[in-house]
């Protein structure tokens, strides 16, 4: 694998993450990571349509004129999650229906909206194909973590199997029923981007306002 | 009357698209800095949700759903497929069209609205109340509030979030959560106070 490839492919998981850097994609990356199962086949139907869409828009980019460029992608997206849900209801229809309208979101998702726009429109099909796969991966990889959070302190399950033994079939955990509800998916993910940040400190955002140490309103005297 | 009138509180509170459903989310968080710019895309967010789903509504009860195309002669076939297709094309001239015909009659509106019009094709909120409106079925009337209810709750979580970040910029934050980090958790706590709309029965 050459360096080129290496970059395109694993900088998206932490240094340029999708989600936690370029705040794309958040919608979906909340809603479905309740459980494990949804989160995988949600990541999975956004790989392969980010992979996809970017080859195909990358293959016919120099006969795109820049004005309708932007109804081009969307008919070649829309046309992939087509095909996406239509092969999800015909091989996993109950995970399909427990996806419900976010499938069809994959078309507004911003992730493959944005990297054709600022990857695929630029480069050769293959590239763009592993850029997609990238991004893809980084995405992945939040709602993995976050799935992983909430389905095991939500139901003390994990993908179907017993994690933590329940109190009420003689166990030890009291399931944590926040963390099933909508808003647990923000905090956990808020903090996600708390841990990437320590540990990459370049990615900080620097706030417009500081607040000035006591001493110095002190000495300073008038403001 | 009634009927609507409770589907049009669910909108708004129980099931607002940005904090029960967390759609439109990378715009939610994205300009909500300040009020004045978030209550104006709050507003584009509802005129468009207004005209688009009971448009989608037209098209999907008349030609896309099952033996819908029955007043043409034609039974058996089912469109429903194409749904996904028709509904973000449609969004897309509706917002075309809007754009257009702000600039030339109301220059003012056009003004304010600025950027924000062309983005809202690819707000989710704006399919999502689409496809919502699909999976549940609604009829035209029902389609016509859920479309004002559903962008009025949208834009009422995004103002109120702006208002909180105004404030939220004076206080004293770890630098790693600093702007995104802190947003997350503060959506959380505004989405855990929405939460308690959610034991209403209507």
């Amino acid at each position: 694998m050459d360096k080129e490839t290496k970059k395109v492919l694993f900088e998206p998981l932490v240094d340029n993450n999708p989600i936690t850097l370029q705040v794309l994609g958040v919608c979906s990356a909340l809603a479905v990571t309740s459980q494990m199962s949804t989160s995988l086949i949600m990541a999975l139907a956004l790989t392969s349509v980010t992979a996809c869409s970017s080859a195909a828009i990358s293959f016919v980019r120099q006969h795109t004129p820049g004005s309708i460029r932007i109804i081009v992608q969307m008919i070649i997206i829309a046309s992939l999650v087509i095909v996406v849900d239509q092969l999800l209801r015909a091989f996993a229809f109950d995970v399909s229906k427990k996806l419900s309208v976010f499938v069809g979101l994959i078309i507004t998702n911003c992730i493959v909206m944005g990297r054709a726009e600022a990857y695929a429109m630029k480069n050769p099909p293959w590239q763009s194909f592993l850029d997609g796969i990238g991004n893809g991966l980084g995405y992945s990889l939040i709602l993995i973590m976050v799935a992983l959070v909430r389905e095991t302190l939500g139901s003390g399950k994990l993908l179907g199997f017993e994690v933590l033994p329940l109190m009420k079939d003689g166990g030890w955990y009291v399931p944590n029923g926040l963390m099933l509800l909508p808003p647990s998916a923000f905090f956990i993910i808020g903090l996600i981007i708390w841990g990437f940040r320590t540990w990459k400190p370049k990615q900080i955002e620097h706030n417009e306002f500081k607040i000035l140490p006591f001493s110095h309103g002190l000495e300073g005297g008038h403001h | 009357m009634e009927a609507y009138i409770s589907l049009f509180i669910k909108a708004v509170f129980i099931e607002n698209l940005a904090l029960s459903f967390f759609l439109g989310m990378c715009t939610f968080l994205a300009v909500s800095k300040k009020i004045s710019t978030a209550m104006g895309l709050g507003v584009a967010v509802m005129v468009v949700q207004t005209l688009t789903v009971p448009a989608n509504n037209f098209i999907y009860q008349t030609l896309l759903k099952e033996d819908a195309l029955k007043w043409l002669g034609v039974t058996g076939v089912d469109l429903s497929f194409l749904s996904l297709l028709s509904c973000i094309g449609m969004i897309a001239a509706i917002v075309q069209i809007l754009e257009m015909f702000l600039d030339k009659f109301v220059p003012a509106l056009y003004q304010a609205l600025g950027i924000f019009l062309p983005l809202i094709t690819v707000n989710c909120a704006i399919l999502a109340g689409s496809l919502f409106m699909i999976e549940r079925d609604y009829n035209f009337g029902e389609s016509v509030v859920y479309g004002v209810g559903s962008g009025f709750g949208w834009a009422l979580a995004i103002t109120v979030m702006a208002g909180v970040r105004e404030k939220l910029k004076y206080s004293d934050i770890p630098a790693a959560l600093q702007g995104l980090g802190i947003t997350f958790i503060t959506a959380g706590l505004m989405s855990l106070g929405f939460m308690a709309f959610s034991g209403i029965q209507l």
